[in-house]
């Protein structure tokens, strides 16, 4: 909302500073967006008169003028314009000077002659021929008599193109802000000032208006109010320069009179206001109805709109003429030939006016401030104040009277008057009497103890509204801090203090932490590969996205994550190692909602990533989180896993996840030109199976016994079954096994692998002997040839 | 004899300041105090002394030994500080080289910042609470007062999965869902995704983050939220930084405000950051409406709270002046290794 500084200082007169005047509205709740000075970039701009006009010797369109600015001596200034003579007052750019544009006028010569500044156009002051209708568009602004035409005055003070005009944030439980009148009562209220709302008059003009016009609401539930009003006679002309100024601070371009009034009326008590020509609304009759199904209108815009049975018009006997609340039709508008006109000024419900300009596709400032809900009691308050300015402009004869048809419930908000339950609610120590002062300067009646909220603040409805409007006036600014000391004991719950401890061992194993989108595009599921009836492709939809890359909650973080990486490989960056901890979205069968599964993902590719490093993580997370007894197992069905090289991790048959490298059509799919690698765990299984309880072993005190054992058997064997056979046969001394090479080559027979280990035996009570020792492993390679695997000699 | 003892300690002194090394050293030590050294070798001859002389004479060959010894000591001291520094000045690297790789993770920028703030409240007694993103528009409107048709539910786009199920607009929705479940005193922390559907640019993601808080007790006052959110600002900007609370709207509070900080760059004198103002806005807040208590179960006369939602982007971009939001969402690696 724009507010001219010139226009508030009509109702409330405010002598401080521009910042204090911003800062003091801001911090009382009317939120300044922004401020500025019209023609703030003109500079040394002043008003001349052409006392002689030269042609210019060597052109065929240059002028050499002489111009008196007031000073000692006149300026001789070159022009190009054709629209002068002797005697024209006009807008002089002096030497150094700045016109529109931040164009910088110095003095020069123009084909020889020495040109002293420049006649001005209305485009060079920043302005159009709606400012001043009596100005050409393609030549120099000559002023006219609503000038000051003292020679050598600024401009900005000659031609009035000196208010302030300040930006304000209205939210949208303050309708009654978005005018003159409702700011101009908070202004007053914040730099206490006495207020209160003007009821304009209209003089005695003639006739009946209920002898021309009839209005009839037909939907009693859409429309609160409807009044309306005649003029004849009308005599179009451009308004007054005061006008056309004050509509230009508030961004509205002028028009002629009449239309501007209706602007006027709107910008300044928040009232949109329409007016009909009476010669196309037939039968004199205005119906406030729902359109009928397949009903068309053309609005003022142009644009031909089919309306349905939820939207409200604004119809003569045959045909709708205007959208209640939105926009007139095509025919409804002011035209040069006018003659009688019928103002509307009405009220209508705000979630009708909202859903039909929504449908309609069209928001205009009128039905931006309907859908806020205005106050209907405001009605005839504005539709006086139009024909108060009709009368003031001389813009036609009014019809005595109004048609004024209201079903508006008249019930006034009346809340108990209780300032220590505001105090207490605040934290403030505000007396009774002080308290009332600020309501009252808000227009509230406080009597009896009882408050009666005016009818244009529809956002009052209990006490703590009231508090708020206490407490902005005496100031959030003085709310004293109190001690917020606790009773409650802060503390992170299991799972998320599991959640940290996740996220920094990934970080400790050098994984950097990812943050993407929920929603995907379902054509990601064919980028992983996932067959057409696999049931993670049934995702929630979402109805109104964005676009398809972001239109369905996914199932799985695996697509995500090979986004990232392959971002990262096409900025050619050599490696990167990510993960995330974010939500996947499975659809549940007779439930509004999805059941969010918190998901761990890993995701890696480079010089230095393979298979292992990323088990390699898998285990240290494992250990960290206390899962002992996890199970890896090799799977080759996985759709995005290479099929040797994908592998299973669960817990007690339970599976926590999928890891392994990126199956080849998928890289191909994602452009990743290396291998990579990703794993994508279940976070509540890995909850379920972690156990973060640590209980001190003693350290040992007898030594150890190592041996180191390498064995020959088929390739196709896994490690671990080696591994867990001979933990079994060891038995009771075992310590550890670890895995120190895997050999495949020379002397080694093809389709068989060389695997050693190192095996530590240790007793908790006594030092091993070597022998106990060999008769374990004795044990161990038994064990193993039963399975045909044979110790490497 | 002691004639010899004295000869042999003058010239074994001569010897030991003339060698070179603690190889020479050894080799002295052999031939003067060793089993068939000469110091042994003159002693032999104590047997043809008298039992005047013998104790005089032990005591000289002690005191020679001692002298002696202290005397290779005393060398060998010397050598092996010398050979220190010689293998020392050896063991000299270029400490100019880089070091070996040992690098951890970096965490996402978000989750620094949402980490400090998670810290900041649980020492203020908080607890933190989740709950859906994809949500009921009950929860997401109708219960913190923006039924269908509310002129506030065009200023959060809202994506629909059906025409009540939604992607939460705000972390507000985890005001009711929790009261349902829980009695006051409460004190908790909200943080979480959101989405509307405003296209991604510099400034807009679909997705971003909002933390919720929400205070409810017995005598709960704006004075309250004020002491809260300065322990917020003072963790997360610094001791000096200072809050304003602006009159402001939400639906569901009342009365409502907008936090500012003071300009953390500038300290509030006025900077491009703060674009001139001193102060830089980063959260919404009041005292919770009366009707949402209810929604929630609570009875508003007895009970009243306060609520704020903090845009988690927005403090983000600042504290790191980062320009551009989708740098948060795009992951590469350039960018969050610099944190």
């Amino acid at each position: 909302m724009l507010l001219s500084k010139k226009w508030l200082n009509e109702y409330v007169k405010i002598d401080v500073g521009d910042k204090e005047f911003t800062d003091v509205m801001t911090m009382s709740g009317s939120k300044v967006e922004g401020y500025s000075h019209e023609g703030e970039e003109l500079s040394n701009i002043v008003v001349g008169k052409i006392l002689s006009l030269e042609r210019h010797p060597d052109s065929d369109h240059l002028w050499i003028c002489s111009v008196d600015v007031g000073a000692d001596e006149p300026l001789q200034i070159v022009t190009g314009a054709q629209n002068l003579k002797v005697g024209d007052v006009v807008p002089t750019a002096l030497d150094n000077s700045v016109v529109a544009g931040n164009k910088k006028i110095k003095k020069g010569k123009l084909r020889g002659v020495e040109s002293c500044g420049m006649l001005c156009s209305l485009s060079e002051l920043g302005l159009t021929v709606h400012d001043f209708p009596y100005a050409i568009e393609d030549g120099i602004f000559v002023l006219g008599d609503d000038c000051d035409k003292t020679l050598g005055l600024d401009i900005h003070e000659a031609i009035g193109l000196n208010d302030m005009v300040t930006d304000f944030e209205i939210t949208p439980n303050r309708p009654d802000c978005l005018s003159v009148i409702g700011l101009a009562r908070e202004a007053a209220a914040s730099f206490k000032i006495p207020f209160k709302t003007p009821e304009p008059t209209v003089e005695k003009g003639e006739g009946d208006v209920n002898e021309i016009l009839k209005v009839n609401i037909l939907d009693k539930k859409d429309c609160y109010r409807y009044a309306g009003a005649v003029v004849k006679n009308v005599r179009i002309a451009p308004s007054p320069r005061w006008m056309r100024e004050r509509l230009r601070a508030s961004g509205v371009r002028p028009i002629n009179n009449i239309v501007d009034i209706t602007n006027y009326v709107m910008l300044e008590y928040g009232q949109p206001m329409h007016a009909f020509d009476l010669r196309f609304l037939e039968g004199n009759t205005v119906n406030v109805r729902l359109a009928e199904k397949g009903e068309t209108i053309t609005t003022l815009d142009g644009v031909k709109r089919e309306l349905d049975d939820s939207m409200l018009v604004i119809a003569d006997q045959k045909k709708p003429v205007a959208v209640a609340g939105i926009m007139g039709g095509e025919y409804s508008g002011i035209m040069d030939d006018t003659k009688e006109i019928v103002f509307e000024s009405a009220c209508f419900n705000g979630v009708s006016v909202r859903f039909t300009a929504k449908k309609l596709g069209m928001r205009t400032e009128a039905s931006a401030r309907y859908e806020k809900e205005l106050d209907p009691s405001g009605c005839m308050r504005s539709l006086n104040r139009a024909l108060q300015l009709v009368q003031m402009l001389d813009a036609g004869d009014v019809v005595n009277g109004a048609v004024d048809c209201d079903c508006s419930e008249k019930k006034q908000t009346v809340i108990p008057f209780d300032a220590e339950w505001v105090n207490r609610f605040i934290g403030i120590d505000v007396s009774a009497d002080e308290q009332k002062k600020i309501l009252e300067s808000l227009e509230f009646e406080v009597r009896d103890g009882m408050i009666y909220v005016p009818f244009f603040r529809g956002d009052v409805l209990h006490q703590a509204d009231i508090s708020e409007e206490i407490a902005r006036f005496y100031g959030y600014e003085n709310i004293p801090s109190r001690d917020f000391s606790s009773d409650t004991a802060g503390k992170f719950s299991d799972t998320q203090k599991l959640e940290r401890l996740i996220s920094n061992t990934l970080l400790a194993c050098g994984l950097t932490e990812a943050a993407t989108y929920s929603f995907i595009s379902p054509k990601f599921y064919d980028k992983i590969c996932l067959s057409p009836d696999n049931k993670l492709r049934k995702s929630l939809v979402i109805m109104n996205p964005l676009g398809e890359d972001t239109s369905i909650m996914r199932t799985t973080t695996v697509p995500s994550m090979m986004d990232v990486l392959s971002r990262n490989f096409n900025n050619r960056n050599a490696s990167a190692k990510m993960f995330e901890i974010s939500n996947v979205y499975i659809p549940v069968e007779g439930s509004d909602l999805p059941d969010e599964r918190k998901t761990v993902t890993l995701g890696m590719f480079g010089e230095d990533c393979d298979f292992f490093t990323l088990k390699g993580v898998i285990e240290e997370l494992m250990r960290v989180v206390g899962i002992k007894d996890y199970d890896v197992k090799a799977v080759s069905d996985c759709e995005y896993l290479h099929p040797g090289r994908a592998a299973e991790l669960s817990a007690e048959g339970e599976t926590i996840g999928l890891f392994g490298e990126v199956h080849p059509d998928v890289l191909e799919n994602y452009g990743i030109g290396v291998k990579a690698y990703v794993a994508s765990f279940d976070y509540a299984t890995i909850e379920k199976y972690s156990d973060l309880v640590k209980v001190y072993k003693p350290l040992p005190k007898f030594p150890a016994v190592t041996r180191d054992l390498a064995f020959v058997c088929s390739k196709k064997i896994p490690v671990l079954t080696l591994k867990m056979a001979m933990a079994k046969a060891v038995g009771k001394y075992l310590e550890s096994i670890a895995l120190f090479d895997v050999y495949e080559g020379a002397q080694i027979p093809s389709g068989m692998k060389s695997v050693a280990f190192n095996l530590v035996m240790r007793s908790a009570d006594k030092t091993l002997t070597d022998d106990e020792a060999d008769t374990a492993v004795k044990r161990a390679v038994k064990a193993l040839g039963e399975l045909g695997i044979t110790l490497r000699s | 004899m002691k004639a010899q003892l004295e000869a042999m300690r003058k010239t074994a002194e001569e010897k030991i300041a003339a060698s070179k090394n603690r190889d020479d050293l050894e080799s002295l030590r052999i031939a003067y105090l060793g089993k068939k050294g000469e110091l042994t070798a003159i002693l032999k001859q104590m047997g043809s002394l008298s039992a005047d002389e013998r104790p005089k004479m032990g005591q000289l060959a002690n005191e020679v030994r001692s002298a002696i010894e202290k005397k290779i000591t005393e060398f060998a001291e010397k050598y092996k500080e010398a050979e220190k520094r010689e293998r020392l000045a050896l063991e000299t690297i270029d400490v100019t080289m880089p070091g070996k790789d040992m690098t951890e993770g970096h965490k996402h920028p978000l989750s620094i910042v949402l980490d400090e703030v998670k810290d900041i409240f649980i020492g203020m007694g908080f607890q933190i609470a989740t709950g859906p993103e994809v949500e009921l528009d009950y929860y997401n409107f109708e219960a913190l007062n923006i039924p269908k048709g509310h002129p506030a539910r065009d200023t959060q786009d809202t994506f629909y999965i059906t025409e009540n199920v939604l992607l939460r607009t705000q972390t507000s929705p985890m005001q009711i869902r929790y009261m349902e479940q829980h009695k006051p005193p409460i004190r908790i922390l909200a943080p979480g995704r959101v989405f509307r559907s405003d296209a991604a640019d510099a400034t807009h993601s679909p997705l971003f983050h909002q933390i919720e808080g929400l205070v409810v007790d017995k005598g709960i006052t704006m004075g309250d939220l004020k002491a809260c959110l300065e322990t917020l600002a003072k963790g997360l900007f610094g001791e000096s930084t200072r809050i304003r609370l602006r009159p402001h709207h939400f639906p569901f509070t009342e009365p409502s405000c907008e936090v500012d900080v003071s300009c953390f760059r500038c300290g509030g004198t006025g900077c491009s950051m703060c674009k001139g103002e001193g102060w830089i806005e980063i959260l919404g807040a009041g005292m919770v409406h009366p009707q949402v208590l209810r929604n929630g179960g609570i009875d508003p006369e007895v009970y009243s709270g306060f609520a704020f939602g903090v845009g988690l982007e927005r403090i983000v971009l600042s504290r790191f002046r980062i320009d551009d939001i989708r740098l948060l969402y795009e992951n590469d690696v350039r960018f969050l290794s610099q944190f």
